[in-house]
């Protein structure tokens, strides 16, 4: 009881500082976050005093099977779910901007709906929404299992899930009134980083307290790999959001760092957002969930080892070919260039470890549609991992710089690696948790499978034609000696490019809508009666050897 | 394939049963690529050579400066021309570090779905800029950047203009005490033809002094934003910067 009166106590405080900040705010935005912040407390004051989960209480069906698991799953059946919100939304918003660099009118003449606004709710929603929430759930999901232990402070992982959620809402809403630090991936201003920081460190908390209760002596390589992806993030998204707010009470701040430096700080953030965010924490998913779907072990524990140390060592380094030919030193460029084309290797370790755990389990492949989206994403993460390398090269990346081949290759990643991996997993996860014997549709996921595959392929495609196209059109001398584009003409030349790639989203997010049936109807305990999957059949009167037959 | 992966000396079991060790050699290794690379920018001196010409920006600049931000321009408009002819041809002499050494943060772009704005001050008319930030389609038939008429409509609201430069001198931008004090007289003085801006342009060399949106009743969004486009890549003199060598 007492624990009860502190929690309730603390969030009355909170609430009351928040709406404090909320009136002397100097400006609008960020009275509005405040005011936000403070309706956020109060319900969580109000949730904390009736010990009434509301959730659960009120939709009896997120609590999950009645037999209580022997984990803790609240937080994690929570976490699926808002991973397939924000996923639907980031899919969403990236379709109306794709669309709306065809068709500008689509900006509608509004300041909260022009591109340059919803561009970052788009990267933010699919990569720190989507794929945060994924990571989040899953690294709950795996590390208990993994080392057969509940998770550590149960209270500190569901603030972490709500604290989170919060930070998206307030990052969200910042960005569609203008609050930015103009930075990219990491636009949310100070006093959203502050906030991300005290859920990030609590995140930690909940994630090391988990592994020290482990049953298990060994800490099990996907959880090297959560751990890398948590700390690093930490460390990076602490130095590159470093800045002067102007008033304590207002959402204007200016970052730490100047033009050479802060350059180099954001894209050793950015390029490592990729590397830790996208690729280390992804590849922990991996490394649990292609073993338990394959019911195969690990391909090479002794590659997971190499390859582990050496990705987390040298994807830090590869920051710099984002500023190839800009002011940036020339040393610090090739320093750059060389470290990115090296990360091949590492990068390549990932995949085979994960493609070769289908081992005498290739057959599954055909049968099993799950299987089908984790070796499409590992597909596609070995393709984008020798695409970046390739574009890291200086000579490459002076015609594809500043071009939409960036667009293209940063998709295929992301469409490809991030968007298959954690649907698949989502797919493991969802029967599981809600103690279903299987998907309501295996024939749903199949579609899901082919809608996603051949929208990333226009997607791709477009922009790597889109991208070349560009590059080549910009440095296009006649034989006068003039440039023979002008800016304008080039940008009218992409505009087939822009309406395919716009199809390809479409169809992406059609394949997610899918998804979304599918969960419903296995949330809500229904199984589709369909055929299966395969279909091989057994010719019994073919099943001989061959006999040779004399010619007559 | 064994599970026992002893080479020598070290085995890799004491890190995998050990949460702390493990957790700091991972820190550990990832720390080491950013203090290499980073770290040394801040004291070598050579990164941002000198150049002459170089000034803090002016109060209405930095206004503008931060409604570009807002607007999220830098997702399609880059501001680092490379030393290539084609991108000097199209754009103007490359860009130099020094040029956004007052920059927090850094508006470099990374992608050129409009072209590079890091000398597109002194181009075009402010009339042109009025008309293309309105309706980009009425100068630019091609172009697909959304409107920004709003700006015109809407005085600027920046609150207290001396804390947002109080708040730059305090990560390194030389404004003096006295620039900190007179900042929002200085960011109505810009705007305003009539105003005394002698003040101004000592504290703020080749400042630009006009109605910049063609409406002298009030000092709007638009004012700020042509005022920081009008200024982009004209401080510095790169005619000095040519080859002196004279053509034999």
């Amino acid at each position: 009881m007492d624990k009860l009166v502190t929690r309730v106590g603390v969030l009355f405080v909170v609430a009351l500082l928040a709406f404090v900040a909320m009136v002397l705010g100097v400006d609008q935005a960020f009275s509005v976050h405040m005011g936000i912040a403070c309706v956020a407390a109060l319900i969580a004051m109000a949730v904390s005093m009736n010990k009434f989960d509301f959730l659960t209480q009120r939709f009896p069906v997120l609590s999950g099977p009645s037999v209580a698991s022997r984990y803790d799953d609240d937080p994690i059946r929570w976490g699926v779910i808002a991973t397939m919100f924000w996923g639907i939304a980031g899919f969403l918003v990236g379709l109306i901007i794709a669309l709306q660099l065809a068709f500008p009118l689509l900006n509608l003449n509004l300041e909260y709906t022009t591109f340059g606004r919803l561009r970052p709710l788009h990267t933010s929603a699919v990569i720190f929404a989507f794929g945060g929430n994924a990571l989040i759930a899953t690294s709950f999901y795996v590390v208990q299992r993994t080392c057969r232990a509940r998770l550590a402070f149960p209270g500190l992982a569901r603030f972490v899930f709500w604290g989170y959620q919060l930070f998206i809402v307030l990052a969200a809403t910042g960005y569609l009134m203008g609050v930015t630090e103009a930075k990219e991936y990491a636009e949310p201003e100070w006093y959203v980083d502050i906030w991300l920081t005290i859920v990030w460190v609590s995140y930690l908390a909940v994630f090391v307290g988990t592994l020290v209760k482990r049953k298990e002596p060994h800490i099990y390589v996907a959880n090297w790999f959560y751990l890398a992806f948590i700390i690093t993030v930490a460390m990076l998204h602490l130095v590159n959001n470093l800045s002067m707010p102007v008033s304590l009470f207002g959402s204007k701040s200016y970052s730490a760092f100047a033009g050479v430096q802060d350059a180099l700080t954001q894209w050793w953030y950015g390029h490592n957002a990729v590397g830790f965010f996208l690729t280390a924490g992804f590849l922990a998913m991996m490394y649990y969930f292609v073993p338990k779907q394959a019911e195969r072990p690990v391909y090479s524990y002794r590659l997971s080892i190499v390859h582990f140390w050496s990705l987390i060592f040298l994807y830090i380094w590869a920051g710099p070919h984002h500023l190839h030919y800009t002011a940036l030193p020339d040393w610090a460029q090739t320093l750059g260039m060389v470290f990115s084309i090296v990360l091949w290797m590492p990068s390549w370790g990932g995949m085979i470890n994960g493609l070769m755990t289908l081992n005498g389990a290739w057959d599954k492949i055909r049968t099993d549609p799950i299987i089908r989206m984790m070796v499409m994403a590992l597909a596609f993460y070995g393709m984008s991992t020798f695409e970046g390398p390739m574009l890291s090269i200086k000579a490459v990346n002076s015609l594809s710089h500043y071009t939409d081949w960036t667009i293209g290759h940063v998709h295929s990643g992301a469409l490809g690696w991030n968007g298959m991996i954690t649907f698949a997993c989502l797919y493991y996860l969802f029967p599981r948790l809600w103690g279903r014997s299987r998907m309501y549709s295996l024939r749903m996921i199949n579609w899901h499978f082919w809608l996603s595959t051949i929208g990333i392929v226009f997607y791709a495609s477009a922009m790597w034609v889109a991208g070349i196209m560009q590059g080549l059109m910009w440095r296009e001398y006649g034989a006068d000696g003039y440039l023979v584009y002008s800016f304008a003409e080039t940008v009218a030349a992409m505009f087939p490019m822009y309406v395919i790639r716009a199809f390809g989203g479409l169809l992406y997010l059609c394949g997610a809508l899918i998804m979304v049936y599918n969960v419903w109807m296995t949330v809500a305990g229904r199984l589709r009666d369909e055929k299966a999957m395969t279909e091989t059949p057994h010719n019994p009167d073919a099943d001989r050897p061959y006999v040779a037959v004399p010619a007559e | 394939m064994t599970s026992d992966s002893k080479t020598g000396m070290f085995s890799h079991k004491k890190l995998e049963r050990n949460v702390t060790l493990l957790g700091l050699c991972a820190l550990g290794a990832v720390a080491i690529g950013g203090i290499v690379e980073i770290a040394p920018l801040f004291w070598i001196d050579s990164t941002v050579e000198k150049v002459e010409g170089m000034r803090p920006y002016t109060p209405l600049e930095l206004t503008g400066r931060n409604i570009y931000m807002r607007e999220g321009c830098y997702v399609c408009h880059s501001q680092m021309i490379r030393p290539f002819r084609d991108e000097v041809e199209r754009y103007g002499a490359y860009s130099l570090a020094a040029e956004s050494m007052y920059d927090h943060p850094f508006q470099w772009g990374s992608k050129r779905t409009g072209p590079d704005l890091a000398r597109v001050g002194g181009r075009y008319s402010d009339e042109w800029h009025r008309a293309h930030l309105k309706d980009p389609r009425s100068v630019v038939p091609e172009s697909i950047m959304p409107p920004y008429a709003f700006l015109a409509e809407r005085s600027v609201q920046t609150g207290d203009m001396s804390a947002h430069l109080a708040a730059l001198s305090r990560v390194g931008v030389p404004y003096t005490d006295e620039a900190i004090k007179a900042a929002d007289a200085d960011l109505m003085a810009q705007a305003d033809p009539n105003a005394d801006a002698a003040a101004l342009k000592q504290r703020y060399p080749k400042a630009q002094v006009r109605d910049f949106d063609g409406n002298p009743a009030k000092v709007t969004e638009m004012d700020a934003v042509v005022a920081y486009l009008q200024m982009l890549g004209t401080l510095v003199d790169r005619q000095k910067a040519q080859a002196h060598e004279q053509p034999r």
